[in-house]
């Protein structure tokens, strides 16, 4: 028996969240008295593999295939059932991020697994395995039970939190057969903007709504997002205007985000707005319309122009950052 | 070329969740069901796509699994232009039975290209149309943010973590698709709304299968305390708070 973790690598490295699945999944392992074990797909070097064993993989196995450089869905769903299968995999954990999303559902028909996707918190119990998950875009929670032998989990990024572990961990290659009916899908072409924050990972999200105005005012969004090492973001009416790109809308039907501080300027907070940030640790509300629901869902509040409060904000992080 | 979207019936996005029976349903009452947000752009992206193609797309159809109470939800997907419509007579919540349902139902049927939307917005799966793909033993791609047919041959973009990718696929395959794969969802015409309902709308009963998780019950988000105000003219101290209160920056 054992858990089998899928980490996936942004150009050969693991990243934040490639740690919190390796810490869940221990945890899990730990509760059914099992082995955690890693699997990466693609070229990462010995060093950064061995990170994962500091989060509780005691077996790391890589699958370097130049056919599966890129995300190929068929592809993947053979190597990670291979290796669910070689190594009696009992529960499966990926993330739920694109590639987690893109798999999981393959995986869990591949082999007859029950899946609940984003889930938030450790199984209540695990006979039977009863999991707390996101539902209704982050205006709830469900608990699932999954009846079958085999689990297929997506964990909600930045719910559960990273644990050192600190044991010691192997690392393994693994060949899996993969055949032409595996590749019917190809990449053309790819384009990646490099050197910013993904609002996905981002621990601190700088976002700004219709208050603003217009796209020209969205200076000093940018500006804090930088000072905080933050992703910018924005509402929904914001993206459907062509301000922003529509990759940068959280929301409903946009982007769920789970940072640890969300700053919303001009953003009133309709209900669909609010469930898409509803998960942020902290929220900062920046609006001129007292009665605005955003101050229902923040933290700390200021009833003012964002334009006004953005600049003198970035005045006191300066000065605070320049005290610290 | 035949174009299958699969349509989830969900509350609508403005629906305050409530539940009942000591927390283990959903609260329907006065819910207002609408199509899935992201099926009905991808609907209307197929529509464009039929509209474009010269002919090359001879059929959009939609399917979803539920009982006749979810037909409202169908009919307004003809009237916004599928020419006909399959509801296999089922209820189900877990989307394995679903997606084996919706497989079963079109396995020869010959559909080129199959859609689903990234998630419903009431249990958040993200599953149905990968596991359809599974089902039917077809190629997938997920997070199609653009989807359009070049010399008979389909090319989507996907998003990535920090940008997109350009890919083709053999057909038949399942796109999976999130915002952008349309601007706007069409708003059905009054002379489409009258065309639905002549429209084929067919009834088939289930495969028999089984669902692999059952819902046990639910919770509401623990409720958040006051919001802290600030003075506007003193935001040193939001920093301050931010700092030593939350301990975020």
């Amino acid at each position: 028996m054992s858990v089998l973790v899928y980490t996936e690598n942004w150009d050969g490295k693991f990243k934040k969240l490639s740690f919190e699945l390796v810490s869940y999944a221990h945890e899990i392992a730990k509760m059914l008295g099992t082995s955690t074990i890693a699997l990466s797909i693609g070229n990462v070097e010995e060093d950064e593999l061995k990170k994962l064993g500091d989060y509780g993989a005691e077996k790391i196995l890589k699958v370097e295939d130049n056919r599966v450089k890129n995300l190929v869905n068929s592809a993947y769903t053979s190597v990670i059932a291979q290796t669910a299968e070689k190594e009696d995999a009992t529960v499966i954990v990926l993330s739920n991020n694109n590639s987690g999303k893109a798999l999981a559902p393959r995986i869990s028909v591949r082999l007859k697994a029950g899946l609940a996707s984003g889930v938030a918190a450790l199984p209540s119990s695990t006979d039977p395995f009863v999991v707390k998950k996101k539902a209704f875009t982050g205006k709830a929670f469900a608990n699932v039970k999954i009846n079958s032998n085999m689990k297929v989990l997506t964990l909600f990024q930045n719910s559960f939190g990273i644990i050192e572990s600190g044991g010691s961990s192997e690392i393994e290659a693994f060949t899996p057969e993969l055949s032409d009916n595996d590749f019917r899908t190809e990449v053309k072409e790819i384009s990646k903007v490099t050197g910013k924050v993904l609002l996905t990972d981002a621990e601190i999200v700088i976002s700004g709504g219709r208050g603003l105005k217009s796209a020209e005012n969205w200076g000093p969004i940018e500006e804090l997002a930088e000072l905080l090492g933050g992703a910018t973001a924005c509402s929904r009416p914001v993206s459907d205007e062509g301000w922003r790109p529509h990759s940068e809308h959280t929301g409903q039907t946009g982007k769920i985000i789970a940072p640890n501080l969300y700053i919303a300027a001009g953003i009133s907070g309709a209900i669909q707005h609010l469930a898409g940030v509803s998960s942020s640790k902290f929220i900062v509300a920046i609006n001129t319309d007292k009665d605005a629901p955003i101050f229902e869902a923040a933290d700390y509040g200021v009833i003012g122009d964002a334009q006004k409060v953005l600049p003198a904000l970035i005045e006191a992080v300066k000065e605070f950052k320049a005290e610290a | 070329m035949k174009i299958l979207i699969c349509i989830s019936n969900v509350p609508d996005t403005t629906t305050k969740i409530r539940f009942v029976d000591d927390n283990t349903k959903f609260d329907t009452n006065g819910v207002q069901w609408i199509i899935n947000p992201w099926d009905e752009l991808a609907l209307t992206r197929a529509l464009q796509l039929k509209e474009s193609s010269g002919g090359a797309v001879e059929k959009v159809s939609v399917i979803t699994v539920g009982s006749k109470s979810v037909e409202p939800t169908i009919r307004k997907a003809l009237a916004i232009g599928a020419d006909d419509a399959i509801r296999v007579n089922a209820e189900s919540e877990d989307a394995y039975e679903v997606a084996n349902l919706i497989a079963d139902a079109v396995k020869d049927e010959g559909y080129d290209i199959i859609i689903a939307g990234i998630e419903s917005s009431d249990y958040n799966g993200s599953a149905v149309g990968g596991m359809v793909a599974e089902f039917l033993g077809l190629p997938s791609v997920s997070a199609v943010s653009s989807l359009d047919i070049e010399n008979g041959e389909v090319v989507v973009k996907r998003e990535i973590d920090g940008g997109s990718e350009v890919m083709t696929s053999q057909l038949p395959f399942v796109a999976i698709v999130q915002k952008g794969i349309a601007l706007e969802p069409r708003i059905p015409s009054m002379r489409g709304i009258m065309m639905a309902r002549k429209k084929p709308l067919n009834v088939i009963e289930p495969a028999e299968v089984a669902p692999m998780t059952e819902y046990v019950s639910y919770e509401l988000p623990p409720a958040k305390a006051a919001c802290k105000m600030i003075d506007p003219e003193n935001v040193k101290e939001l920093v301050v708070l931010l700092h030593t209160e939350a301990k975020v920056i």
